[in-house]
């Protein structure tokens, strides 16, 4: 028997018109560990993680998170069938979703980010809302920075604030859709260090990035995609060693051109 | 310049201090109403049926494409021949001249008003939806505690010039004879045959109303100003 991994994904096809960016992904994410999804842009890795988050809905195909089918599951025949609209949201509630721009309400604080759906959604009061929030923000090292809004912090702060708006709910599993993607050498390395930290808690996390040091250190799985197709899995070790497959020495060039070398 | 002051005393004053209490009263219903109307006809445009879409639409092109003046008299003139009848009931769309005015002006807004709501609705980025729905907030929630309060501080300044235009268009009312501003002024220089100073007056008037009305915007917007989009 074996166990029943945090994200489970079976056959799952994604068209947008005539464009097949998915074209039959399997994938299981273990529990407790971190994921990485690399891949050439246009690969579909960002499209993936958007349907775990069910912010697309895949055409074909199926995914379970913690065992549960989320927004489509199998009928009495074994034929793919759309859930009520009621079961969806107690699976998407185990998720916690951070995105390239942040995204965070330019009209709420920092604070006010994080504490909003503990008010609205999970009907915490105010002040408990508060304390959580605030909590939350300790942990990302932005306490002090409470009271401003998105617009006067720094990129990284912000995404460090969008993590903890994140965690504040508790999900069982974190998607990162390139987290770093828009920020600045410098102000990677904080939003990195946050994301160290929230694996050695071991929080299961599945993240799309760039940073192949990071993937290569942190990550315990490796997954590659490249036209839709999951190309290779498995340890960093194994898919960054040698022998490699061709597709990925081919990717890999272009960040040892960029003085990557030595993280690998 | 005493013969321009003379009308801002006695009897000339106070019809000119009425006419401008019309004004403002014309103006504050009409362009509140007009952005309450304006905002319904964006929300369902933008949620409601396609059907609905389409009708809306048309209504605010017909609008958008014809002049106030021709609107207001189509409505004062037209609408007592637009009856509705219920069996042996029947109601005329027969109003006042102020009733009048103040639909006519409501109308015309809320043409113009959904537009720029419905291009703040397009304006918030994506994310910021797609951010409140993996928190977990419902429709109703996220459009009343997200989208909402982002449109209010995009749309802030299109809307001060709207409320604007719409002082301005409340001169058109004298047509139906609506005793606002435009009126008496024009009773006073048809009696003296003082078109020169009495419009003078009226130009100052609605200048000044203009100014506070910026003014306010302006204060609104510095408070909002810290909300503005973050960058990265």
């Amino acid at each position: 028997m074996s166990i029943v991994p945090a994200i489970r994904a079976r056959g799952v096809v994604k068209r947008f018109a005539d464009l097949e960016v998915l074209t039959g992904i399997d994938l299981d994410v273990a529990r407790g560990a971190v994921t990485c999804l690399l891949g050439p842009s246009g690969s579909g890795k960002s499209t993936l993680l958007r349907c775990v988050a069910f912010l697309e809905e895949c055409t074909d195909g199926i995914i379970e998170i913690d065992g549960e089918p989320l927004g489509f599951g199998l009928g009495p025949n074994g034929e793919r069938m759309r859930l009520p609209a009621s079961s969806i949201r107690p699976v998407r509630s185990k998720i916690g979703m951070v995105f390239q721009q942040f995204n965070l309400w330019p009209h709420m604080t920092a604070l006010g980010n994080v504490a909003e759906a503990l008010v609205t959604v999970r009907r915490l009061s105010r002040s408990e809302a508060h304390d959580r929030a605030m909590a939350e923000l300790d942990k990302v090292g932005l306490a002090k920075r409470a009271g401003h809004y998105p617009s006067e912090l720094s990129g990284g702060q912000q995404q460090r604030v969008a993590i903890a708006r994140a965690l504040a709910l508790e999900p069982r599993i974190m998607l990162f859709d390139e987290p770093t993607s828009s920020l600045d050498p410098e102000l990677t390395g904080e939003v990195l260090n946050v994301m160290r930290s929230l694996a050695e808690t071991g929080m299961t996390m599945l993240v799309v990035t760039h940073e192949i040091g990071f993937a290569a250190s942190v990550a315990s799985k490796i997954v590659f995609l490249d036209h839709g197709r999951l190309l290779v899995e498995g340890a960093p070790g194994d898919v960054f060693g040698k022998p490699r497959h061709p597709r990925i020495d081919q990717f890999l060039d272009t960040y040892l051109d960029r003085g990557a070398a030595g993280l690998i | 310049m005493t013969s321009l002051l003379s009308y801002l005393t006695g009897e000339d004053g106070r019809n000119i201090l009425s006419g401008l209490i019309n004004t403002c009263i014309l103006w504050v219903i009409g362009s509140g109403l007009g952005a309450i109307f304006g905002f319904l006809i964006a929300v369902a445009r933008r949620y409601g049926p396609r059907l609905i879409d389409y009708v809306l639409q048309a209504s605010v092109e017909v609008i958008r494409g014809t002049p106030f003046l021709v609107q207001i008299y189509l409505l004062y003139f037209g609408g007592p021949y637009l009856c509705l009848s219920l069996g042996e009931a029947s109601a005329c769309l027969t109003l006042d001249p102020f009733e009048a005015g103040i639909l006519g002006l409501s109308v015309y807004g809320a043409a113009y008003y959904s537009e720029l709501f419905r291009a703040g609705f397009e304006a918030i980025p994506r994310g910021h939806v797609e951010a409140a729905e993996t928190v977990g907030l419902d429709r109703w929630q996220t459009l009343t505690r997200i989208i909402l309060p982002e449109m209010t501080m995009l749309v802030l300044p299109s809307m001060v010039n709207m409320t604007i235009l719409l002082l301005k268009e409340t001169a058109v009312l004298s047509i139906i004879s609506v005793k606002e501003l435009k009126f008496q002024v024009d009773i006073i220089g048809n009696r003296d045959y003082a078109f020169v100073e009495s419009f003078t007056i009226l130009a100052l008037v609605y200048w000044a109303l203009v100014e506070i009305c910026g003014a306010l915007g302006r204060a609104a917007e510095r408070r909002l100003s810290r909300y503005r989009f973050a960058h990265s």
